[in-house]
């Protein structure tokens, strides 16, 4: 069962209200900056879903992220305006589509063919937009106008403000946290963390787990797509690499870095690569190099992420040696 | 399709196989007998392309430089593998992904401050620079043929190596039964370490023979590695026969592909991997999952 601390609890609800105090301080360039790491956290958050509690490495959940991207350029390319009420349920059908039929393929395999496979077809969603010329081919698309939210002649919010879009991003990426927390503690929430703890044995429980595995995969890839959608939305350009296999290694990074099967976790991650990278890229030509040796480091010292540090330095401070069993939850 | 442009294909084909059989064959014998995804495969063909052209400025000569540069990348090999793979044996394939993909972006990058972003080329040497007609206006180079025969005598090398020598015999037995062959008192890190090398070494002559007819370039072991491990999974993980039917059957995949539906040249491979493992999901000679 999903459970978390009410010292937890309270640490999430302070970080909240300082994400919502914080633009007046930001300037736009951390301002968009914060906007795009937590979009990257509802992002991870849904990989989270899957690799954290499903138990299903995918190497290929940034095809959905930037699936539903190409989904709103195209929409979007030949309107002046359109309402956000219809070109978000459109890109994210669009997603669960390609999400049912990946996925169906999918989960019939397991281990590194799960990996390789959920990489493939990535790999060739890749390569359609890359090579499609209709679609700008590699350098990708612009998307000129954001959909609005106007009904008739009544515009409640204005997205184009970037602090009205900085609130959208963090109220999404708070009801993302909340749904996925009460889809956890749901029975089928349930069901999937047995799958990931063993499969055999929830077989043998009578449960259909191929069934609950396509489920809880089409539900990561279609909040991956919201992720893109808000992506594309926020920075107008959707190109191949959203796409591309360097973006769900990244994803994957960010999970386990900010500690995998904790939800907030990936949230962490993101931030903390996202700050990272901006930091590096000031002080050293060679950032990727240093993003590199920090991933090498968190993998062998880190096991359980940064989510995992607060336990990590108590057992120390307690002079009991980190267990292997205990990584396993 | 006339019959002489068939047989051009069919020739380019065998020989793009046959390289990607160099570079998938170690990722497949690292996977098999060691269970470590290795995700910076790529990066020593990367590295072979590049320290062969960086080389030949030097020594002038491809052989010369082939024959200085392959310790090298074996040395790379053998120093990533104690650092850093060695410490992962017991972990999640999950952090070996992660670790090998850290990898990636320092090898990159190490490329870039070496030897910059630029592309570079390697001319073919003097003697193989002919080309064979095959009709009146249409030749084939020597050199791609001198590759694939290169590949072959290595492919039989290989299998020598592994079916008929002592070392070929522990690898064997390590990949079938790792805790046994330690039971009796062989040194199974030094066989890992060994394997691992020699898979990289393999990647490197790949990139380094293979560096005079594709330009050298940044990005190159990215490109190579999604398709071997392509390769790999098609032959079933940890077979080397299965590598070498996978390397064929993507070699002819992408070449006729480019040939024929040339729009979607790069998503026939994907397909292709997609079909076999709808009809096969532990790969063509794989053992089935448990």
């Amino acid at each position: 069962m999903f459970r978390t601390s009410l010292y937890t609890n309270l640490t999430l609800i302070a970080a909240i209200i300082v994400l919502a105090a914080l633009p007046p301080f930001l300037g736009i360039y951390y301002g968009n900056l914060v906007t795009r790491l937590m979009i990257l956290g509802i992002f991870a958050m849904s990989l989270d879903l899957l690799i954290g509690f499903t138990g299903l490495v995918s190497f290929g959940h940034a095809a959905f992220f930037g699936l539903s991207g190409y989904i709103l350029g195209i929409l979007m390319m030949d309107t002046e305006s359109a309402s956000l009420f219809w070109v978000l349920p459109a890109c994210l059908a669009g997603t669960a589509l390609a999400a049912v039929v990946v996925g169906w393929f999918s989960v019939r395999t397991s281990g590194i063919y799960f990996i390789m496979i959920t990489l493939a077809f990535a790999q060739m969603m890749f390569y359609f937009f890359n090579e499609n010329t209709a679609l700008g081919g590699s350098d990708g698309m612009f998307i000129f106008s954001k959909p609005t939210l106007a009904i008739g002649s009544w515009n409640p919010l204005d997205l184009e403000d970037h602090h009205t879009f900085y609130y959208l991003t963090l109220v999404s990426l708070v009801l993302s946290y909340l749904g996925l927390r009460q889809l956890l503690r749901a029975p089928f929430g349930q069901v999937i963390q047995g799958i990931r703890a063993n499969e055999n044995r929830t077989r043998a429980l009578g449960y259909a787990t191929n069934h609950y595995k396509l489920v809880s995969f089409i539900i990561a890839g279609t909040l991956a797509g919201f992720a893109g959608f808000l992506e594309a939305m926020h920075t107008s350009i959707i190109s191949p690499a959203h796409l591309g296999w360097h973006e769900s290694g990244a994803a994957m990074m960010t999970v386990i870095l900010g500690g995998m099967g904790t939800l907030y976790g990936p949230v962490i991650g993101a931030f903390a690569l996202g700050f990272l990278h901006d930091w590096l890229q000031d002080v050293t030509t060679n950032s990727m190099l240093y993003m590199g040796l920090f991933v090498i480091a968190v993998v062998l010292f880190l096991p359980r992420g940064i989510a995992g540090l607060p336990a990590d330095i108590a057992r120390l401070l307690r002079r009991k040696p980190p267990t292997e069993t205990e990584d396993e939850p | 399709m006339s019959l002489a442009t068939f047989l051009i294909q069919l020739l380019n084909s065998v020989q793009y196989g046959f390289l990607l059989f160099l570079v998938a064959s170690g990722l497949t014998l690292v996977f098999g007998i060691m269970g470590i995804i290795n995700l910076a495969h790529g990066a020593f063909y990367m590295f072979g392309a590049y320290v062969v052209w960086w080389l030949f400025g030097y020594t002038e000569s491809l052989t010369l430089s082939i024959l200085l540069g392959v310790p090298l990348i074996m040395i790379l090999g053998f120093a990533i593998e104690r650092l850093a793979i060695a410490r992962l044996y017991h972990r999640d394939h999950l952090y070996q992904v992660l670790l090998t993909y850290g990898l990636i972006l320092v090898l990159n990058e190490c490329q870039k401050i070496f030897w910059g972003s630029d592309f570079y080329s390697v001319p073919v040497p003097e003697l193989l620079s002919g080309s064979i007609p095959l009709t009146e206006n249409q030749v084939y180079p020597v050199y791609r043929v001198f590759i694939s025969v290169v590949c072959m005598l290595l492919a039989a090398g290989m299998y020598v190596l592994i079916q008929k020598t002592r070392l070929g015999m522990t690898i064997r037995a390590g990949a079938s039964n790792r805790e046994m062959v330690q039971a009796l008192g062989i040194n199974i890190n030094w066989v890992f370490a060994i394997v691992f090398s020699l898979g990289a070494a393999l990647a490197g002559f790949a990139g380094m023979i293979g560096a005079p007819i594709s330009s050298v370039y940044p990005g190159m072991g990215d490109q190579i590695l999604i398709i071997s491990f392509v390769v790999v999974v098609i032959g079933g993980i940890g077979s080397i026969k299965g590598a070498f039917i996978g390397a064929m059957l993507i070699g002819l995949a992408d070449t006729f592909g480019k040939v024929l539906v040339p729009d979607f040249a790069s998503m026939a491979v994907y397909a292709t991997m997609v079909v076999i493992l709808i009809w096969r999901p532990q790969g063509l000679f794989g053992q089935p999952v448990h």
